[in-house]
């Protein structure tokens, strides 16, 4: 195997990224997929012998199924997949030099504020920050309660029992072609159990955990809010992750019990190389509330829907999501729910940016099964287009099959008109800083939901984006 | 030329953008610092084209002519930097900006008045927020609404004065700042307009107008009647009066003769 180099992926990124390479041997199995690299993904992480069961199962899967032909162009993706390395061992991930990160991404840390050691913990070329301190202290703090936040790989070791009940519960190998070849190769990723009854006020904070661990491509993760408990979960940021590699496939997997409540917040913010298919899930019981707060921005194209099915009565599901699509780049997200009992509820409210050549589509399910009773949901989906070459479309499904369901959808498309820049560009704004302002207040309904620091981080991105859109 | 003029238009055309229709037509027009001047005039007039064209809106192109603001040249500057020199429209239909709260609206418009890199002092800004919310005898909670989004007729004219009023300028363009306006909303709006003029009174003002019934409020100095793109007839109040009981038939009937002449 020649592992005389590090993080050479693409040719793409070569020459975009003109990578230099380290001489060091490190763990990585061969590009491209097959059985063995399943074994040796399995057999590295000291598995148990039924995770290597399910996963050689699950490849087999993926190699069966298609290739969506809906959603994102992804003619390309089948190249992609022969080339890529399934596994590297996270820590070696990390020994890129600072040096070697592009200056657009190092330009936009700057613009955002953040501190340099922060900055290269973002761009996985730093391991040490401050923030584990205050991990640690949290970590106290759970440990009492008996919560566990832990990486997935210590989840499968330290917790095998509660870890198996619960894993692909939810999404099953054989839900898609993306969730088949993500149990059969994931890696990295949270588990999280938070006992009956403890309600956490302090979120959970996967960015704490990944600096000792950076995220796979293949990230999986495995959240049980237990009965009547009550926990936040942010994952990601909103500066923009400078990865090597070119395609990222999570599961994300939840299960809110009986009278629970969860909230899950993402921004993303990928290298526009990506292919981003995520498939992320909630089981919601008998009274239980499951939050999704999902933001996407960047990559090549994206697929996420995140989903709720809602099993138990009185179960309520709620989506909200915001996608900007720049120039070249497909954002096809959206939301599913499932009412699955009586007396369900839910909402999707979704919103979309989309500038230059970009595109945004929303692609949504509301199905209500025969049986679940007075079940109610909202659907509310918004698209601004930036200029006349950017496009956005609708997708909505909706099956119903029970008469006594309340459905509703609404969508919008708006696009950023003369009059409305020129109100703004009279009260002294330029043109850009009136885009920018436009924009925020568009996504406002969103951005308030989010933690403060996302929040003016996530505006400040946006005024980044439109930077240059005038002319 | 006056040393005080704030003003000065020398014979301005215009077009609408799309097409060559002519609707200023070597328009002549001097303001100086402090005075109040209405022009009057039917629908079509080019009375709105005018306040539009001196803010820069895009949709109408000045072919020939020229106008001076405060000593620069009006016409070659973008509408951002008009404002930023002290020139101010208030709207006939003021836009919606949903998910921007007034005061945030008036935050990035006051900043994107200093230079690159000055950082305007959020607690000066609310302080003056504050202030001229107080002065305008509006309750602090308006300014936490998303900028004329499902606002009244009223408001949306309210909202217009109290950003004249944090921002300040030196001219103030009145575009049918009464239409659609019940008596009791327009002398509240009058009312705020006359506290500013009381404050600074070298503000001047261009009041754009179908009625005489706001000159009752605001009282001009200087009356103008335009008439197809020009100002037929110049002077003081009496013009107003005289015009709401005469119309503007007369100079419909004259222009008619002249161009059958």
């Amino acid at each position: 195997m020649p592992n005389n180099e590090l993080v050479e992926v693409l040719d793409l990124d070569q020459y975009k990224y003109d990578f230099r390479t380290d001489d060091k041997p490190v763990f990585r199995t061969e590009p491209g997929l097959s059985e063995d690299v399943v074994h040796a993904i399995s057999a590295h992480k000291e598995e148990p012998e039924w995770m290597l069961e399910f996963r050689l199962k699950a490849y087999q899967l993926y190699l069966r199924k298609p290739m969506p032909t809906w959603g994102a162009d992804l003619s390309d993706l089948e190249n992609v997949l022969d080339q890529i390395y399934y596994y590297v061992r996270p820590q070696d991930r990390m020994k890129n030099s600072w040096e070697d990160v592009p200056d657009n991404i190092k330009t936009t840390f700057d613009k955002l504020g953040i501190p340099e050691a922060e900055q290269k913990v973002l761009a996985g070329v730093g391991a040490q920050y401050e923030s584990e301190m205050v991990y640690h202290s949290l970590k106290k703090e759970w440990d009492e309660q008996g919560v566990i936040f832990d990486s997935i790989e210590d989840g499968l070791k330290n917790h095998p029992d509660i870890f198996r009940k619960y894993f692909a519960s939810v999404i099953p190998p054989a839900d898609n072609k993306f969730a088949a070849l993500n149990s059969a190769v994931w890696s990295g990723g949270s588990f999280v159990y938070v006992p009956p009854g403890v309600h956490l006020d302090t979120p959970l904070q996967a960015y704490f955990r990944v600096n000792q661990e950076r995220m796979g491509q293949f990230e999986r993760t495995l959240i049980i809010i237990d009965e009547g408990a009550q926990a936040h979960y942010i994952e990601g940021c909103t500066a923009p992750v400078y990865s090597t590699e070119s395609f990222h496939s999570g599961v994300i997997e939840i299960v809110v019990a009986k009278n629970a409540r969860f909230r899950y917040t993402t921004i993303q913010n990928w290298s526009n190389n990506m292919y981003n298919l995520v498939t992320q899930r909630a089981l919601v019981n008998e009274r239980g509330t499951m939050e999704w707060l999902d933001g996407n921005l960047g990559s090549k194209a994206t697929m996420k829907y995140p989903s709720c099915y809602l099993v138990g009565e009185e179960a309520h599901g709620s989506i909200l999501s915001i996608a900007y699509a720049g120039d070249g780049q497909h954002q096809d997200t959206g939301g599913k729910v499932v009412h699955a009992a009586s007396h369900t509820t839910s909402s999707i409210v979704s919103k979309s940016i989309s500038k230059g050549t970009g595109r945004s589509s929303y692609r949504g399910l509301c199905k209500v099964y025969e049986g679940s009773t007075s079940a109610r949901s909202n659907v509310e989906c918004d698209a601004l287009l930036i200029n006349d070459t950017a496009r956005t479309d609708t997708y909505p499904y909706i099956e119903i099959e029970e008469q006594s369901a309340n459905v509703g959808h609404e969508a919008t498309v708006s696009k950023i008109g003369d009059e409305q820049l020129f109100y703004l560009m009279s009260r002294g704004m330029s043109e850009e800083e009136a885009m920018a302002l436009i924009v925020r207040g568009f996504i406002e309904p969103i951005a308030k939901q989010l933690p403060l620091e996302y929040a003016v981080e996530l505006n400040r991105l946006i005024e980044i984006e439109m930077e240059g859109s005038v002319g | 030329m006056s040393d005080d003029a704030i003003l000065t238009i020398e014979a301005l055309k215009a077009d609408v953008a799309a097409e060559e229709l002519g609707i200023l037509k070597a328009l002549d027009l001097q303001v100086c610092k402090g005075e109040v001047h209405a022009i009057m005039g039917p629908n079509g007039s080019g009375k709105s084209t005018l306040a539009k064209v001196l803010m820069g809106h895009p949709g109408y192109r000045p072919t020939s002519g020229r106008a001076l603001f405060d000593g620069s040249d009006l016409l070659a500057m973008e509408p951002h930097d008009r404002a930023r020199a002290g020139m101010f429209l208030a709207f006939q239909y003021p836009v919606e900006v949903p998910g921007v709260s007034i005061a945030n609206f008036l935050r990035t418009s006051m900043q994107s008045r200093l230079k690159e890199g000055d950082d305007l002092d959020l607690f000066d800004f609310q302080d003056l927020l504050l202030d001229r919310m107080k002065l305008l005898e509006m309750e602090p909670s308006f300014a936490e609404r998303s900028v004329n989004d499902g606002f009244s007729g009223g408001e949306k004219k309210r909202n217009e004065i109290l950003q004249m009023a944090v921002l300040k300028p030196k001219l103030v363009l009145m575009d049918e700042t009464d239409s659609g306006l019940d008596i009791d909303a327009l002398k509240v709006v009058a009312s705020g307009v006359n506290t500013l003029r009381q404050e600074d009174p070298d503000m001047a003002i261009v009041l754009i107008t179908h009625y005489q019934r706001i000159l009752d409020y605001i009282t001009p100095d200087v009356v103008h009647v335009m008439v197809d793109g020009r100002i037929v007839r110049s002077g003081g109040p009496e013009v107003a009066l005289w015009l709401e009981e005469e119309g503007y038939a007369s100079w419909r009937e004259a222009e008619e003769q002249a161009a059958a002449i």
